[in-house]
């Protein structure tokens, strides 16, 4: 299946993960990538490398989005609810956005429940009528 | 100070959806404002517009269009655009022509006319575009809100109801005012029945955008001794500091913050004001009244508790207590804030400096906060902007 859109997240071996870019001088990780100049202002870096960023991490908010978003968002009729999780990277020490995977909403979720990416489809008005991205799921079982 | 200017005049043309065009709101506002001040204007030496970027080439030259729709006489113009925080930097544009000496009375002006609906982003598929791709996997502009509210819920415990004390509280404020848009008491009920946007915001706590225009007349002490108002108002500090990278909180229209990896994490919202009360030379126990960006009801405990009134996750605590109630004992938003008002993006900062003009001047009537002597204004806009500004009597 087609992305939603090109270079943001990859299969491996250890499944999806979001990919990123990362400073060869300071260590900064940009998402999405960043290849041009570095944003730490004591660093004037314009190497970067290439990376899969951390597939875990701990759930900081969440929300349910319970009104159809206008387009470029091709929405179900009717529309759907869906959950967007705000996750934690500790390597990275960022935060990083996505929906979260069908059935699981406010109700399921807490601050620091741990998290993992997982393939997942949006709809698409192009002729397949739907495209991959990347989904947070709560990990089985994770503690908070 | 010497880093000082006065207010000699405030206006405002009340915030609608009035349909028509922002010049109009721009020059009525205005010429309240000379009218407050009792200055001609021929005597206005610089006109500072907010510009705004939905009303077409007038609207970015707005410091123009509104000169010349008051009359080309000959001043110098200029036009800032920084988002919300537009006009805090047509009034520091203001600010610092008449501190070098070159200009004694300056206009500082912004209006803005607004299209029907939500907002969107541009057609066309545009990968590249951080706008376009978060709308493309569903993230909306309450869903930014919505993280920051759910956090406090969860990091502090705040609730639902807490949010729509909010409203309740700004409905009860702004209830009177004149320039406000919705004046109507909603009760906790009310909010409570609004639909469900983005939980745990309903369609009450997220504010509207809105027609409006404000302005304001500022100049040198001197000058304001001269015409025998040398107890006006005055801008004691006006910052509209960037972020210091990391930033720590997720902005729109971002997918992901800063990494803190090299440097630590810093807040944004709360370095505008540190900056002002340092320029002030004051803290926050000297501050007696507050105007706040409160995009969402949530967001208004954001700001108190960035302005450093409480500590942190203290905000909802002072809420119940009714501490930010005009009466309490730090009023915030006593003009109903955007929950009364929507947001006129290039005349909103300046809303909050005409209200608290007014609040230290004794003249707001049933919204007054008594004895007010010190106020402070926070606003947070797109890509780095934001403002806040000290006013003092
Ligand atoms: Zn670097």
């Amino acid at each position: 299946m087609a992305p939603v859109v090109d270079g943001l997240f990859a299969m491996g071996d250890d499944g999806l993960a979001l990919l990123g870019s990362r400073c060869t001088a300071c260590g900064t990780y940009y998402f999405p990538k960043l290849e041009t100049f570095c944003r730490n202002p004591d660093c004037a870096s314009e190497g970067f490398e290439s990376v899969r960023l951390s597939r875990t991490g701990k759930l900081w908010s969440f929300t349910d989005a319970c009104y159809t978003p206008p387009a470029p968002y091709v929405a179900a009729d009717p529309f759907v609810p869906y959950a967007i999780a705000a996750v934690e990277l500790e390597r990275e020490q960022m935060i990083v956005l996505g929906q979260v995977v069908d059935g699981v909403g406010v109700k399921d979720l807490r601050a620091g429940m741990e998290m993992e990416l997982v393939p997942g489809t949006l709809l698409d008005s192009g002729e397949a009528g739907e495209k991959a991205t990347w989904k947070w799921r709560p990990v089985a079982g994770g503690a908070r | 100070m010497s880093g000082e200017i006065a207010i000699l005049g405030v206006g405002m043309h009340p915030w609608g959806k009035w349909g028509r065009n922002f010049v109009e709101y721009g020059v009525a506002a205005a010429r309240e404002a000379l009218a407050d001040a009792g200055v001609p204007w021929r005597d206005v030496g610089f006109v500072s517009g907010g510009a705004t970027m939905r009303c077409g080439y007038p609207g970015y030259v707005a410091g123009a269009t509104f000169a010349q729709a008051l009359g080309w006489q000959g001043a110098e113009v200029n036009t800032s655009y920084a988002a919300c925080a537009s006009g805090s930097q047509a009034l520091a544009a203001a600010r610092a022509k008449i501190l070098s000496g070159q200009a004694d009375v300056a206009l500082v002006v912004g209006a803005d006319t607004t299209p029907k609906g939500f907002l969107a982003p541009a057609k066309g598929e545009r990968p590249d575009d951080p706008d376009w791709l978060r709308f493309r996997i569903g993230i909306t502009n309450p869903t930014y809100f919505a993280l920051y509210a759910r956090r406090r819920m969860e990091a502090y415990g705040d609730t639902p109801e807490d949010f729509a004390r909010v409203k309740v509280k700004n409905a009860e404020h702004g209830f009177t005012n004149p320039r406000a848009r919705y004046r109507k008491k909603f009760t906790m009920e009310d909010v409570a029945a609004s639909a469900m946007v983005a939980d745990p915001l309903r369609l009450m706590d997220v504010c509207a955008t809105s027609d409006g225009g404000a302005a304001l007349i500022v100049s040198s002490l001197d000058y304001a001794k001269r015409i025998g108002k040398g107890d006006a108002p005055r801008i004691a500090a006006i910052s509209t500091v960037t972020p210091t990278f990391a930033s720590a909180i997720i902005e729109m229209p971002d997918l992901a913050t800063d990494s803190a990896v090299a440097v630590p994490a810093k807040s944004f919202r709360a370095a505008l004001p540190a900056k002002a009360y340092e320029e002030a030379g004051i803290g926050p126990e000297d501050i007696d009244v507050a105007e706040v960006y409160d995009l969402s009801t949530a967001l208004e405990l954001d700001w108190i508790e960035d302005l450093r009134l409480c500590g942190r996750g203290e905000a909802a605590g002072l809420l119940r207590d009714g501490a930010t109630r005009i009466g309490g004992r730090i009023p915030v938003n006593p003009s109903g804030g955007l929950a009364c008002f929507g947001e006129a993006v290039p005349a909103q900062a300046l809303a909050q400096v005409c209200e608290l003009a007014w609040q230290l001047r004794g003249q707001s009537g049933d919204r007054q906060v008594e004895g007010a002597k010190v106020g402070i204004t926070a606003n947070q806009g797109l890509f780095g902007h934001g403002s806040s500004v000290i006013v003092k009597r």
